[in-house]
C-alpha cells in the first residue's frame, strides 16, 4: 500500500509551509481584509518566482510537468495560509480548463498562464449562484462574438483572462470559451461577500471575442469535467484551512484559563477538539483518494471529488465555528483572526456549488455506478 | 500515491489468497449450532498450513510475518464469512500480554495453544463499578502462602462460559492510590469457587457474562508483573485491545441504507429520490469512505516501515455511531414494518437497533475515546481526578 505522499512531495510541502509562514502569515490577509488592495499582489509574485502555477502544466507548455499529487500539496498548504492570491482561480480552474482544450487556445493560453503572465478566472453564474448548466442561458456566443453577463466571478476584477461558459447560439448547447479581459465591451465590477480577503466581481460583456475550448462545439461535459477536477484542489485548500482553525482552537484552549485551569482541560471542550479532529481526518482521507483520482484520471473521479468535496466543507465548518466558539467572546471580535477562517470556509463551501449539490451528486452518480 | 502492494506484499497477497480460496469456503456460513467448534475447527486449518497468528515468533506458532503481512491476510479473510470472533481476546489482548510478562515455560505452554485455537482465553477486567474508570476495580487477591485468594466480581467478559483461562486484573492493596494496589494474574477457568452466568442484552442474546469469584485460588506462578504492578501490565492488554477494534462497519453500512432507500416507497416515490435521504446517505458514504481510505493510510505507514499514527483511533468511534444511525435509519423508512416481528424474528434492522449500543460502549465508550483522541492526540491535559493521590478505601464510592 502507498497511500500517502511521497518523500519527495512532503519535501515540496516543507518549502510551501516554510515560504507561507514567512511571506504570507495571517497579518498579510488581515492588510487586505482592512485595506484597498484586491490581493496581495506582491505574495503571488513571489509564488510565481517559485513556480508554482506551472506546477501541473506540462513542460511542453512552459511548466514543471509534475502531476497534479504536487498541486495538492500546494493547494493544503495555501489553504491553510489564507494567503489572499488569486491561485485557485488561475491555476485550479482556469489552468485545468484551458490544458484540456483540445485546439489552439491550449497553446495561446497555456504557457501564459503557467509563468504567471496573466490571471486567469472562470465565469460561470448567472441567476442561480449554484453551477447548474440550466441556470446558464444569458451569455451567448455567435459566430464567435460573446454577449451577455456572468455574477460572482471570484478574482473577476483582478484576472486578464476568463473561461466563460455560454450558450453555442446555433446549438444551444452550453461550452466552455475563453476571453481576453482587456479587450473592448468588457466591463468589470467589483462586489463584496463575506469574505473580502478574495476578490470578486460581476463581468458583463459587449461584443466580446470569445475563442472555444472544446474542438467540437456543443460538448457540455467539459464543465462538469472542470468542476470534478478543480473541486479535488479545493478540498485541499479547505482541508489545510480546517487543520488550521482546529490547531488555532487548540492552542488558545491551552492557554486560555477559567476556574483556575487551562479550559482544555474541560471534556466540553476536549471533546469538541477531539471531534474537530477526527472530521479533519475523515476529510484528509477522502482528499486523499481525490488527489489519486485527480493524478491517475481515474473512472472514480466523479465520487472521489464529490466525496473530497463534502468531507472537506464539513470539516471546515465544524472547525471554523468551533474555533470562534472555544475561544468564546474574544472569537467574535474583529481583532481575533478566526473569523478569517469563519469566512473562507464558507465562502470555499460554495464556491462550486454548496455542500448540498455535491451531496446529491454523489448520490447520483453511485446510482449510475451502481445501475450500470 | 496508489492503492497497490509492494512487490513482495503482492506476492504474500497471492498467496494468501490462493490458501483462502481453497480452505476458506469449507468453514463459512451459519454455524449457530456449533460455532465454537467450528471456530477451532477454522483456527486449526490455519495453524496447520502456517497461517495462524501471523506475526508471532515461528517457536510460538506464527511465522514471524510482519505488520503489514498479517495485515494483508486479515483483509482478504474478512473476504469470506468465517467464524473467527472466539479468538480475538486471547491472541490479540492475552497473548501479547503473555509474550511481555510470562516466564519462557508458561510462553512455550500456552502460546501455540492459543495460535492453534485448541484453547480460549477470556479477559476479566471490567467490573459493576469499574467500567471506564477501570482501575477502580475491586475484585481482592489477597496473598496465602504460595497461592493467591480471590474474592469478587467481574462483567461484560465475552466467552466466559467457554473459554479454557483468563487474564485477571485485582485488587491487592486498598490501601494505596488506585492505580498502585493492582495485580495481574492470568487463571484457569474451570478453577473451584469460579462461577459464570450469562447477562441477558436489549436485544435479547447474551454475548457477555458475570464472573463470580468465591475464594478461587491462583498458584502465584500465575502473576504476570510484579505485585501492585498490574496497572502496567494491564495497559499492555489494553494498548492491543485499541489496536485490535478497528473500524468494522459491521452488517449496517451504506450500501445497506442505500438499497433500502432505493427500494422503500416515501410519499409516492423511491425514497432515494427525496433530498433530505440523499443528503443523510451522502454523511454515511463519506464517513464510511473516510476510515476506509484512513486504513490505508496506515496500511501504508506499515508497508513502509513506519508505525501508524494515531488516526486510526478514530475507526470505532465513528463506526459505531454510524451503524446505529443507519439501523435507525432504515427503521424509520419501513415504518411498523421496521419494528413487528415477522415469522417470530425481528427485521435485521431492528436487531441491529438493538445490538448498536453496546459497540459505543464496549472497549472504551464514545466519551472515553474522544478523551484518547484529546489526551493522546491532540495533547489536552486530563481531566480532573479527584482520587489522584487518595488511598484506595478511603475514595468516594456511589454505585455498588
Amino acid at each position: 500500500m502507498n497511500f500517502e505522499f511521497s518523500a519527495e512531495q512532503n519535501l515540496l510541502r516543507e518549502q510551501a509551509v516554510g515560504f507561507l509562514s514567512d511571506r504570507a502569515p495571517l497579518s498579510v490577509a488581515r492588510r487586505i481584509l482592512d485595506g484597498d488592495e484586491t490581493y496581495a499582489s506582491e505574495v503571488w509574485q513571489e509564488i510565481i518566482n517559485l513556480g508554482w502555477t506551472a506546477t501541473a502544466v506540462p513542460e511542453s507548455h512552459g511548466g514543471f510537468g509534475f502531476g497534479h499529487l504536487e498541486l495538492c500539496v500546494v493547494a493544503e498548504e495555501l489553504g491553510r495560509s489564507l494567503a489572499p492570491v488569486p491561485f485557485s482561480s488561475s491555476v485550479y480552474l482556469a489552468t485545468e480548463a484551458i490544458a484540456s482544450a483540445a485546439n489552439d487556445v491550449r497553446d495561446d493560453w497555456l504557457p501564459k498562464l503557467a509563468c504567471g503572465e496573466v490571471i486567469g478566472c472562470v465565469a460561470l453564474y448567472e441567476v442561480s449562484g449554484a453551477p447548474d448548466p440550466d441556470r446558464m442561458n444569458d451569455c451567448t456566443v455567435s459566430d464567435g462574438v460573446l454577449n451577455g453577463g456572468k455574477r460572482w466571478v471570484t478574482d473577476g476584477a483582478i484576472a486578464d483572462m476568463s473561461v466563460v461558459t455560454a450558450r453555442d447560439a446555433d446549438t444551444g448547447n452550453l461550452c466552455l470559451y475563453v476571453v481576453d479581459l482587456s479587450a473592448e465591451g468588457v466591463q468589470r465590477s467589483t462586489i463584496d461577500t463575506i469574505d473580502p480577503t478574495r476578490n470578486h466581481a460581476d463581468l458583463q460583456f459587449d461584443n466580446v471575442s470569445a475563442m472555444p475550448l472544446a474542438s467540437e462545439i456543443g460538448d457540455s461535459t467539459g464543465l462538469r469535467r472542470l468542476l470534478d477536477r478543480s473541486a479535488v484542489l479545493f478540498a485541499f485548500e479547505q482541508l489545510g484551512g480546517a487543520e488550521a482553525a482546529l490547531n488555532m482552537a487548540r492552542e488558545y484552549a491551552l492557554g486560555r484559563y477559567a476556574f483556575g485551569r487551562p479550559i482544555a482541560g474541560y471534556q466540553a471542550i476536549k471533546h469538541k477538539l477531539a471531534k474537530m479532529y477526527v472530521a479533519v481526518q475523515l476529510a484528509r482521507s477522502n482528499c486523499y483518494y481525490g488527489a489519486w483520482a485527480l493524478a491517475t484520471d481515474a473512472p472514480e473521479l466523479p465520487v472521489a471529488a464529490a466525496t473530497a468535496r463534502v468531507s472537506a466543507s464539513q470539516a471546515y465548518r465544524e472547525c471554523s465555528e468551533e474555533n470562534i466558539q472555544i475561544h468564546g467572546g474574544m472569537g467574535f471580535t474583529w481583532e481575533f483572526d478566526c473569523h478569517l477562517y469563519y469566512r473562507r470556509a464558507k465562502l470555499l463551501s460554495v464556491n462550486l456549488g454548496g455542500e448540498y449539490d455535491w451531496k446529491h451528486r454523489l448520490i447520483s452518480c453511485i446510482e449510475a455506478d451502481q445501475a450500470a | 500515491m496508489d492503492f497497490n502492494d509492494t512487490k513482495e506484499e503482492a506476492t504474500f497477497r497471492e498467496q494468501a489468497k490462493s490458501w483462502l480460496a481453497e480452505n476458506a469456503p469449507a468453514y463459512q456460513g451459519d454455524h449457530t449450532d456449533d460455532f465454537l467448534a467450528a471456530a477451532k475447527a477454522w483456527q486449526k486449518a490455519k495453524y496447520d498450513a502456517g497461517w495462524a497468528c501471523l506475526s508471532w515468533p515461528k517457536e510460538w506458532g506464527g511465522r514471524d510475518a510482519t505488520p503489514a503481512e498479517a495485515k494483508i491476510f486479515a483483509d482478504e479473510e474478512t473476504e469470506y464469512d468465517l467464524p473467527v470472533g472466539p479468538f480475538l481476546i486471547g491472541q490479540g489482548m492475552a497473548a501479547p500480554t503473555m509474550m511481555a510478562y510470562a516466564s519462557e515455560e508458561q510462553k512455550a505452554r500456552f502460546l501455540p495453544k492459543l495460535a492453534s485455537g485448541e484453547e480460549v482465553w477470556c479477559q476479566l477486567f471490567s467490573e459493576p463499578a469499574g467500567g471506564s474508570d477501570l482501575a477502580a476495580l475491586r475484585t481482592r487477591s489477597v496473598r496465602d502462602g504460595d497461592d493467591w485468594v480471590i474474592n469478587g466480581q467481574k462483567i461484560w467478559t465475552s466467552g466466559a462460559h467457554y473459554s479454557d483461562f483468563g487474564i485477571l486484573v485485582t485488587r491487592s492493596d486498598p490501601t494505596v492510590p488506585k492505580h498502585m494496589g493492582l495485580t495481574y494474574f492470568f487463571l484457569d477457568m474451570r478453577s473451584p469457587g469460579l462461577e459464570v452466568k450469562p447477562i441477558k442484552q436489549i436485544s435479547g442474546q447474551s454475548n457477555f457474562n458475570e464472573v463470580y469469584f468465591t475464594d478461587v485460588r491462583i498458584p502465584d506462578s500465575q502473576r504476570l508483573g510484579a505485585e501492585g504492578d498490574g496497572w502496567r501490565v494491564a495497559l499492555t492488554t489494553l494498548m492491543n485491545e485499541r489496536a485490535a477494534i478497528g473500524g468494522a462497519s459491521g452488517e449496517m453500512n451504506f450500501q445497506t441504507a442505500f438499497n433500502l432507500a432505493s427500494e422503500t416507497d416515501l410519499d409516492g416515490q423511491p425514497a432515494i429520490v427525496d433530498r433530505g435521504v440523499r443528503s443523510q446517505l451522502a454523511d454515511w458514504y463519506c464517513k464510511e469512505k473516510g476510515l476506509e481510505f484512513t486504513g490505508a493510510r496506515s496500511q501504508t505507514a506499515l508497508s513502509r516501515g513506519e508505525v501508524p499514527g494515531p488516526e486510526n483511533s478514530i475507526g470505532k468511534l465513528v463506526a459505531a455511531k454510524k451503524t446505529q444511525d443507519i439501523a435507525s435509519f432504515c427503521i424509520e423508512l419501513l415504518g411498523m414494518t421496521g419494528v413487528a416481528l415477522d415469522h417470530e424474528q425481528l427485521s435485521a434492522y431492528a436487531e441491529a437497533y438493538l445490538g448498536a449500543p453496546g459497540s459505543r460502549i464496549a472497549g472504551g465508550s464514545d466519551e472515553i475515546m474522544l478523551n484518547i483522541i484529546a489526551e493522546r492526540v491532540l495533547g489536552l491535559p486530563q481531566d480532573i481526578r479527584v482520587d489522584k493521590g487518595v488511598p484506595f478505601n478511603e475514595v468516594p464510592m456511589g454505585a455498588k
